[in-house]
């Protein structure tokens, strides 16, 4: 085992992760541990764009983005984080545009932005074009220009280092004569896959930023490393998870493979039909149609299909209808989502309509964290030190449904903002002592993947994990269904302890990896089902058929999910205790959530 | 350019349409058998490089990468590759099939000839360390060397810096890229000569130099001057067939050339 010491220590390297080593990276010694060579990271893989009130092609303002981003979220949203991340937005686009971003342009040469679900003028009257974008590839641009902007800046990577856990230590505080238990964090202890060797990193602080977990379901558009290592190492450390049960499924994944056809599409002009050829939006968001947000999107498009009005053999799906348009609009705009049209479904968009159907995209909730990225260990007490910013967080901004071009914003603005605190301080704080045998819990873990030979299959369980995610826990959800969920749960975990891998070796293990992947898989699945469970109301990406209507009297607040330490007397499902957090209020007052 | 129609100008879809026959229709989707032919080499094991076969039942969309993980997660777990996206996005998953680079999650397996084994085999001209899994760290420092980011000596606006949609256009094509190496370990030059830049690095290169924003075109064409840059590229189109990103890698490499020899960006 070797020992590093940084002032700060990024663990992932996607948008978030990078936008935080530029900054930390010019004011303290730092490292980007990272699973993956960074330009793999899923950041990369979004399409649509970015937004922010520049009001270059027509009125706009931050506060209309605010209360877009409010409504958006049905009010779950913390406002004042919300706030400054519209307003901030402005700045972060700049920022890229000057760090080289290629953004498409006005034919004034300006950073051109077009129309995205849920962004509208002057709170709901029409959509207005305020996302930015780089042709439907701006999150490969963002990711780009931030790698270079690292290589610029000289930022230390260790690549395909991937971080198994937290050292965390726990000090009796008193303030105010009331004693409490204040965590404290030393460092990681990171897998290097070329080696199979165990690195423990002490620092003065940490970001984490390793996005999301999608993976936990089966028709995603998360890449295959979104397995929410990050939340579930917070998680098991004791610290707890935000609005978990809150899950986006965007409307227009490729049906049957999940991939993501940005919503710029519809941006654009594109039109989603039932297999009547009806514009069905028209009866569900008649203001907004087609752009409504995301949850509304895609649970009509699900209640479309339901009521025997899908589309193909198996009535399973919907159209996105993109023929109306000029070929060479559609060219310009949307390369590359046509592309994966005809790559994978062998369908040309020209001409005809692509068969789409919801797909899981993103998790609105995550680590509990303020607005200046500090990780919160229960509804009042930060964590000096850690920080976390981007998917993996919950600031929460995006509340129980993120709008489109909000996640690229998030990662930049809190991004940038983890940076700059990590790093200031960093540069006034001690190391904490590592803890004896820092590295024991990780070696206990892999040895136990390692030997276990019960024979089980950890692809068959991860299979049968996200089929029952499918089926029971996607758009529509009942305590029947939730219920079903746990219990598939208990019987994977408890084959989870007789998993087998095949690979013995210590290079490139990623057999092991995998199974690794599997236990934080499996612990956040259940995590958000028990938070769904114990929301019995319907509110953004949270629809329980069983309590089909808000209820803001009894839940307008957030969910703070704890792990419960084995042994402990708690009241607890599954393991899992439900805390709540007050949600922040300043200008807007709730109301009825009609587009 | 030529006006186009934009959600603003275009005329308001109809409500509701006549659809295809055939949306409405279509079978079920086939499924066929394969040899994937897989080159693999674990040197815990052995220094060998050995050929392994896997006879494997496939579906219609199916994707070679989808053939690697029903290996490593029905047969050998030890089979070992890279991937993410699992879409052409993210460049982790080059590599050579039948013979010619290319993304595994980009290639359908029923655009192959599945009559034969497909063989698959780690990318060229980088270290193997497991399988399919290279060293990608020469790659990435031939990237580093060109200075892979925008330098401007002007003074900073407070706004962005304006640039027209012809300027944008100059270098759009080079921006596509995804750094999978495909190109670079396609090429012959590349294979004997690992001091060469590669096509990738001069992708890269191209998406500054041409970037009306950025000031630093002469730098980069100096570097690329070098008795390793560009000059060695012998122009056999391997890198732009190779591209899963469609860039004309040849056509930059070219016009890099071209500023080298008028020193005009």
């Amino acid at each position: 085992m070797q020992v590093h010491k940084y002032d700060v220590v990024i663990v992932g390297a996607g948008g978030a992760g990078m936008r935080a080593a530029i900054e930390s990276g010019q004011r303290a010694r730092t490292a980007v541990l990272t699973k993956l060579y960074p330009t793999r990271s899923h950041t990369g893989a979004a399409q649509g764009g970015m937004c922010a009130a520049l009001a270059n092609v027509e009125e706009d303002n931050w506060e209309w983005h605010t209360f877009d981003t409010v409504k958006g979220g049905d009010y779950l949203v913390d406002q004042d984080a919300a706030e400054i991340m519209a307003k901030e937005a402005i700045n972060a686009v700049l920022d890229l545009e000057k760090m080289g971003l290629p953004f498409n342009r006005t034919p004034e040469g300006r950073i051109d932005q077009r129309r995205f679900g849920g962004h509208t003028r002057d709170h709901g009257k029409a959509p207005v074009r305020r996302a930015c974008y780089a042709a439907d590839r701006t999150g490969h641009m963002i990711l780009q220009t931030l790698y270079q902007n690292c290589v610029k800046h000289n930022v230390e990577f260790y690549n395909e280092y991937y971080v198994l856990d937290m050292l965390m230590v726990d000090e009796e505080v008193t303030v105010d004569g009331v004693t409490r238990i204040q965590k404290r964090v030393a460092g990681v202890v990171s897998y290097d896959l070329a080696s199979g060797e165990l690195h423990v990193f002490q620092a003065k602080s940490i970001i984490f930023a390793t996005g999301g977990a999608g993976k936990v379901f089966k028709t995603t558009s998360n890449a295959h490393t979104l397995t929410g290592d990050g939340m579930g190492i917070a998680f098991r450390r004791g610290i707890p998870l935000e609005d978990m049960e809150f899950f986006q499924f965007h409307p227009t994944g490729l049906a049957g493979l999940g991939i993501l056809l940005s919503e710029a599409a519809r941006g654009e002009g594109a039109i989603l039909r039932n297999s009547e050829g009806e514009r069905f939006m028209e009866r569900y968001a008649p203001t907004i149609k087609d752009l409504a947000p995301r949850d509304i999107v895609a649970r009509s498009m699900a209640n479309e299909v339901r009521e025997g009005r899908g589309c193909g053999p198996n009535k399973d799906y919907v159209l996105l209808d993109l023929t109306h348009l000029e070929p060479a609009h559609i060219d310009a705009k949307l390369p590359d989502i046509t592309e994966f049209a005809r790559t994978y479904l062998g369908v040309e968009p020209y001409t005809e309509p692509v068969p789409v159907f919801p797909t899981a995209h993103y998790a609105m909730g995550g680590i509990p964290t303020n607005v200046k990225a500090e990780v919160l260990q229960d509804s009042d007490n930060v964590i000096p030190g850690l920080y976390a910013a981007g998917e993996v967080a919950c600031v929460s901004v995006h509340g129980s449904n993120r709008l489109g071009t909000n996640s690229l914003l998030d990662i930049n603005v809190f991004g940038k903002r983890a940076g700059i605190a990590a790093a200031e301080y960093s540069l006034t704080a001690d190391f904490v002592d590592l803890p004896a045998d820092p590295e024991a819990y990780t070696v206990e873990l892999l040895n136990h993947v390692r030997t276990s030979d019960g024979g089980e299959k950890v692809a068959l369980i991860r299979k049968e994990l996200q089929d029952t995610m499918d089926a029971n826990m996607q758009v529509f959800r009942t305590a029947e269904s939730l219920n079903k969920v746990l219990s598939d749960i208990a019987s994977f975990e408890e084959r989870y302890q007789r998993i087998t891998v095949q690979d013995k070796g210590k290079r490139f293990n990623l057999d092991l990896l995998e199974a690794v992947e599997l236990g934080f898989l499996l612990e956040l699945a259940k995590v958000m089902t028990v938070a769904a469970l114990h929301r019995e109301e319907s509110r953004g990406g949270h629809f329980r058929e069983d309590f089909p209507e808000r209820d803001d009297e009894n839940f307008m607040k957030h969910s703070m999910a704890y792990k419960v330490a084995e042994g402990a007397n708690a009241e607890h499902t599954a393991g899992i205790r439900l805390g709540t957090k007050p949600v922040v209020f300043t200008r807007y007052e709730p109301m009825v959530r009609k587009y | 350019m030529s006006p186009i129609e934009t959600a603003e100008t275009a005329p308001e879809p109809a409500s509701k349409i006549e659809l295809p026959a055939h949306i409405g229709g279509g079978g079920e989707i086939p499924t066929f058998d394969i040899t994937l032919r897989v080159r693999r080499y674990n040197p815990e094991v052995s220094e060998d490089f050995v050929w392994e076969d896997y006879e494997l039942t496939m579906y219609g969309t199916d994707r070679v990468l989808d053939a690697l993980h029903k290996i490593k997660w029905e047969h050998d777990g030890s089979l070992s590759f890279r991937r993410s996206c699992a879409h052409g996005v993210c460049g982790s998953d080059a590599m050579r099939i039948n013979g010619r680079n290319r993304l595994a999650c980009k290639t359908l397996l029923k655009d192959l000839d599945t009559k034969k084994p497909i063989t698959v085999e780690a990318i060229k001209g980088l270290p193997v360390e497991k399988d399919l899994i290279v060293d990608m760290e020469p790659f990435f420092q031939s990237y580093r060397e060109i200075m892979p980011f925008l330098i401007n000596k002007g003074h900073e606006p407070t706004k962005e810096r304006l640039q027209s949609a012809e300027e944008r256009a100059r270098f759009d094509d080079t921006t596509k890229c995804i750094l999978c190496a495909a190109c670079t370990s396609s090429c012959p030059v590349f294979w004997t000569d690992g001091q060469y830049f590669g096509p990738a690095a001069i992708v890269n290169a191209h998406r500054f130099i041409f970037d009306s924003r950025d000031d630093a075109g002469d730098m980069r064409l100096e570097i690329l001057n070098d008795k390793e840059g560009v000059w060695r590229c012998r122009t056999t189109f391997n890198c732009t067939e190779a591209c899963p990103r469609g860039i004309q890698v040849t056509q930059a490499i070219s016009e890099v050339k071209q500023a080298i020899l008028s020193r005009q960006v």
